[in-house]
């Protein structure tokens, strides 16, 4: 557990002194933001319909930017092959990097909030509270996914190009539960609670096989 | 001997194309949709066939995985089969979503609707042709490693992605829902059965190529590299 918190304090230090992730991401997603904005001149009932859509692309796109550092930045001075010696399990070293991102990820959302709501025109017909538990839901789906798959592709050619590629067609089914679910609080038609539960089930299942895989990844030669 | 039973086994699918094209050219039009039901003898089982080799590509992952530091010789024979079932299932992934519009746009006048079938073959295709193009960027000892686990869980999503296209919410309900399966004349089940072995067979014969050439190349990527250590 000490280590896991050692390598958190360690990536959020990096991030606190550059801001770098945090920075391109809610740049990145503001400008998905409004481009669809200014695309569909969303109001009313049929912003509620795709403002769902439109806030979870956008951080799934943004967060591929993230994502992408999260390990080079391991592999710059050799980093990486320090971290392999060292006897301690993958896992711990996984779930801190899944922690960072997943904290940067939020952070950028509960800052874009405001200003999705005023360019969206939203005005909440549902569980507006359930917000608070499909969004953390959904960035860990595709935070933990990412961070795998970042590893995953590191050693390869082109991982930048390759991490979406990989991690898109993976995460779709937790972007539908999510994209329905937000519909569903936004428009206030349907229940969203089956789309939360597919999510949470969703999360168990990919959180569990990415720690049980991943000292494969990190080994793999 | 492996040769002729291969040969053998080609002659016996050959004989099985020329047959099953008669049957299914010759089975009675269908009450309702008339010819246009033909398809059934094509696309349903290319579907079934896809969905097999998909499961073969996530066990010879799984294999791989298990094998590969014990016993590197057998991993590779089952890193082969991982990569032959995804590839060919591919190919009949490709047949049913390129033919399944050509039909739909005559029964129900659209190309494409988000039905949880249609969603779920589509979302496989993609999530397979991710697994290849990994194997494409990724090189090495490693690459093998790293598909396997993407092979995994690619094969998890099978059953969330079928799951979530059930559940209710804003999609309407499937456009046709009991389908085929809620009943069949045996004038028409019979030769759909046999299209369906014929296809498995087919399949299956497309396969162990795959896997053979995979095989060979992999003996050829070796020598290479004994011989750039030699040299």
């Amino acid at each position: 557990m000490s280590t896991l918190w050692t390598h958190l304090v360690k990536d959020l230090r990096i991030e606190w002194r550059s801001r770098e992730a945090i920075n391109s991401m809610l740049f990145f997603a503001l400008l998905v933001v409004v481009l669809f904005s200014l695309a569909f001149s969303p109001r009313g009932a049929f912003s509620r319909e795709i403002s769902g859509g439109v806030l979870c692309v956008a951080t799934m796109f943004a967060s591929v930017s993230a994502l992408n550092q999260a390990w080079a930045r391991e592999i710059r001075h050799q980093v990486l092959d320090a971290q392999r010696m060292a006897p301690t399990s993958g896992a711990q070293l996984f779930m801190a990097k899944v922690v960072a991102n997943f904290l940067f990820v939020s952070i950028v959302q509960l800052l874009l909030a405001p200003v999705f709501l005023i360019f969206y025109n939203l005005h909440i017909l549902g569980q507006g509270w359930l917000l608070l538990l499909v969004l953390p839901l959904g960035t860990w789906a595709l935070v933990a996914n990412g961070t795998f798959f970042a590893a995953l592709s590191i050693n390869s050619r082109n991982r930048e190009l390759l991490l979406p590629l990989i991690l898109f067609p993976i995460f779709t089914p937790a972007l539908l539960a999510m994209v329905n679910a937000t519909t569903g609080i936004f428009t206030g038609e349907f229940d969203p609670t089956i789309w939360i539960k597919l999510l949470a089930g969703y999360d168990i299942i990919y959180t569990t096989a990415s720690i049980l895989l991943f000292d494969t990844i990190l080994h793999a030669e | 001997m492996r040769k002729i039973l291969f040969g053998l086994f080609a002659v016996f699918n050959a004989a099985l194309a020329v047959w099953c094209f008669h049957l299914a050219n010759n089975a009675p039009a269908e009450m309702m949709q008339g010819d246009e039901y033909r398809i059934i003898f094509y696309h349903v089982p290319s579907a079934s066939v896809a969905f097999l080799f998909f499961a073969i590509s996530m066990a010879g992952s799984i294999g791989y995985l298990t094998l590969h530091r014990k016993n590197p010789t057998l991993a590779l024979a089952w890193d082969g089969w991982a990569v032959s079932g995804a590839e060919v299932g591919i190919v009949f992934c490709t047949v049913v979503l390129v033919t399944g519009p050509l039909w739909g746009y005559r029964a129900w006048g659209i190309w494409w609707t988000w039905d949880p079938r249609l969603t779920t073959t589509l979302l496989l295709w993609l999530i397979y042709v991710s697994y290849l193009l990994l194997r494409r960027f990724a090189s090495g000892a490693q690459m093998q490693t790293s598909s396997a686990v993407l092979g995994i869980f690619g094969g998890i999503a099978v059953p969330i992605v079928y799951i979530s296209n059930r559940l209710p919410g804003q999609h309407p309900g499937p456009v046709f829902g009991g389908g085929e399966g809620s009943g069949m004349a045996p004038v028409i089940l019979r030769p759909f059965l046999w299209n369906m072995f014929a296809w498995m067979c087919w399949g299956l014969m497309v396969l162990i190529v795959r896997h053979q050439l995979e095989l060979r190349q992999q003996k050829a990527v070796a020598r290479e590299a004994e011989r750039a250590l030699n040299a």
